[in-house]
């Protein structure tokens, strides 16, 4: 369902070129779990934001679901990635203003559902994560395993094919990030298409698919 | 994708409480904006209303004569020679009753001198006016009658005086059929005005009032201060002047030398000028309007920085680029409605204030004020968050979020 042909994406930085991502072609088929490793600026975060549709690559072809995706304009670039693409980040990035249920709330005011359609969906997926006793909390009275299973509610609210992790466990003490690994591997249990950016040899060892990555480029592409 | 116009004033009321102190400081600075017209523009209005209230206590329909001419109708050889313009006489006001359209005249002549009673005295002005004079300027008697209504150049040793007149040189003694001594000669009070009744330049509780021609015998003059005539209707005010004009010229040996002032003319002309005048202090007000739209800038430009890493997150969730302009308009468009509310009710209670204190202004802001402030605020919210909503919606999602 990912088709990346020939990805490249260069940054200027001062009068310098870097090639963060050098002619990356990489397939991923749909349920698939991917990890993708690799030392601090290998590309691998380049890599998740460009298949998430944050980035645009400088040359290359990107198909999602067999549509190009390269050539969308920014709305529909947007729209792709609310409906497609749900993104969970190591910093958490919950509104601090807003409750745990108001932020799984969001993606569906983004999108315009009307507030009696949004309930029961933000309902739904509080209650699969088991937060539907904290869903009038805020994200500064929950543990850092809990606001990283409401990033998660949110991210998957509106059911999207893809879930792209970029460090999920960075912030969290060793059983919360077992926690939310557990949520994440259940969730691709029951068909999402997980690909996971991380440090954590552990985690990355646990995924079906591992890409790891060097200087822009994919050094080995392994299926267990 | 489009969000709902009601989930994005949620959203942009949930940020704005968010943080409070920032809100209630652009709050304030509209709020006071929008005061400021109103209460400005309420004092302009006010002031317009007082004048227009003094100028009706004056008297209706009123016309004024008064000697020489004010206005230039180009040169001519006999301004020249003639400097000094023939007096208003008596006879002249007795002259212009002779019009159907004229209801009533009164001539007025006035000086100052001394008023003496039991030893108690007091330099007055001196008002000599014929039994007319009442009814054109709506005055009211508190004790006594006004002058007798007798041919204008009889003299008769009577006077009407003000209150304040009467208590300093009366005090608590009955002043009706006393002897009142006015320079050399002696008048009997038959009469005391009501303490209201204030009009432009004579204060009516001041003044000793005596029928005109014991004023020109008083004061050794035959001219006339002015002759007041009170035209039948309105519509008969422009004849009424055209008869005048026409009547004295003929008695002046054809020269047109008396200037005739229509009430409403002199009106319409301070009209104008405090109309102007309020329309330039709310100009002025307006300016602190933009003020406040500077300040919303830069406090939005602050909110955007400092809530960069939410505006990556909401472009992650798919908002597009014209979702977060939105968003951030939004909340300068609440901020400023709310401002301009709280602003309106400000200057609606400084506007209250201002009645309270001066009773006799009626300060109340024009309705196009109100309404006018209430669009130029949102309006200037809305245009000075238009740069940092749109740094916010072009803002590279990727480096926003990396931002801790």
């Amino acid at each position: 369902m990912i088709d990346l042909q020939h990805i490249h994406r260069d940054f200027q930085v001062g009068d310098q070129i870097v090639h963060a991502l050098d002619d990356v072609t990489l397939s991923v088929k749909a349920g698939d779990y991917v990890s993708t490793m690799g030392p601090s600026g290998s590309g691998k975060s380049t890599l998740l934001n460009l298949i998430g549709l944050l980035d645009r690559a400088t040359r290359g072809r990107y198909r999602l679901n067999d549509e190009d995706v390269t050539t969308l304009s920014d709305a529909e670039q947007a729209e792709t990635r609310n409906r497609r693409i749900g993104f969970v980040f190591q910093a958490f990035h919950l509104v601090p203003r807003l409750t745990a249920r108001e932020n799984v709330e969001l993606p569906l005011i983004l999108a315009g559902l009307p507030p009696e359609q949004r309930q029961g969906r933000v309902a739904a997926s509080l209650e699969a994560l088991q937060l539907s006793d904290r869903a009038h909390h805020k994200p500064d009275q929950l543990s850092g395993g809990q606001r990283q299973r409401v990033a998660i509610a949110r991210a998957t609210v509106t059911e999207p094919a893809v879930l792209l992790a970029d460090e999920p466990t960075g912030n969290l003490d060793q059983k919360s990030g077992r926690d939310v690994i557990d949520v994440l591997e259940s969730l691709n249990a029951r068909g999402i298409t997980l690909i996971v950016v991380t440090h954590d040899p552990e985690l990355g060892e646990r995924a079906r698919r591992r890409v790891l990555m060097r200087d822009g480029r994919i050094e080995s592409d392994m299926v267990r | 994708m489009r969000t709902r116009a009601e989930d994005i004033i949620r959203f942009a009321w949930r940020a704005l409480r968010g943080f409070p102190s920032r809100t209630l400081l652009m709050l304030l600075a509209m709020a006071i904006g929008v005061a400021a017209v109103v209460v400005l523009t309420s004092l302009g209005e006010g002031a317009r209303g007082y004048v227009r209230g003094e100028f009706a206590s004056l008297g209706t329909n009123l016309v004024i004569v008064l000697p020489g001419r004010s206005e230039t109708a180009g040169f001519n050889p006999g301004n020249m020679l003639a400097e000094t313009p023939r007096d208003l006489t008596l006879a002249d006001a007795q002259a212009l009753t002779r019009s159907f359209s004229v209801r009533r005249i009164a001539p007025i002549n006035v000086g100052s001198a001394m008023a003496a009673w039991q030893g108690r005295q007091r330099e007055v002005p001196i008002l000599g006016s014929s039994s007319e004079l009442l009814a054109i300027r709506h005055w009211e008697l508190a004790q006594g009658k006004f002058l007798p209504s007798l041919e204008l150049d009889r003299a008769t040793p009577v006077c009407v005086i003000g209150s304040r007149v009467r208590t300093e040189i009366f005090g608590p003694h009955r002043a009706l059929g006393e002897w009142l001594r006015i320079g050399d000669r002696r008048f009997r009070v038959i009469g005391v005005m009501a303490s209201e009744g204030r009009s432009i330049g004579i204060d009516v509780q001041d003044v000793v009032m005596i029928p005109v021609a014991s004023a020109q015998q008083l004061f050794n003059t035959p001219s006339l201060f002015r002759i007041l005539v009170e035209a039948r209707s309105r519509s008969e005010i422009l004849p009424v002047k055209q008869f005048i004009l026409d009547t004295l010229q003929y008695r002046h040996q054809g020269e047109r030398d008396v200037t005739v002032i229509t009430q409403d003319a002199v009106l319409a002309t301070f009209d104008r000028i405090l109309g102007a005048l309020t329309f330039a202090v709310a100009g002025i007000a307006a300016i602190s309007l933009v003020v406040a739209g500077i300040l919303i800038m830069n406090v939005m430009l602050v909110a955007v920085s400092q809530r960069t890493a939410e505006i990556g997150l909401l472009k992650a969730l798919g908002a597009a680029p014209p979702q977060i302009l939105a968003l951030f308009m939004a909340e300068a468009a609440v901020l400023s409605a709310l401002g301009a509310a709280a602003g309106l009710a400000l200057g609606e209670l400084g506007s209250f204030a201002i009645r309270q204190a001066f009773p006799d202004i009626p300060a109340y802001a024009p309705a196009w004020a109100a309404l006018t402030a209430l669009l130029v605020a949102i309006a200037t919210g809305l245009l000075f968050s238009l740069l940092p909503a749109r740094r916010a919606a072009r803002l590279d999602a990727v480096l926003a979020l990396s931002r801790r």
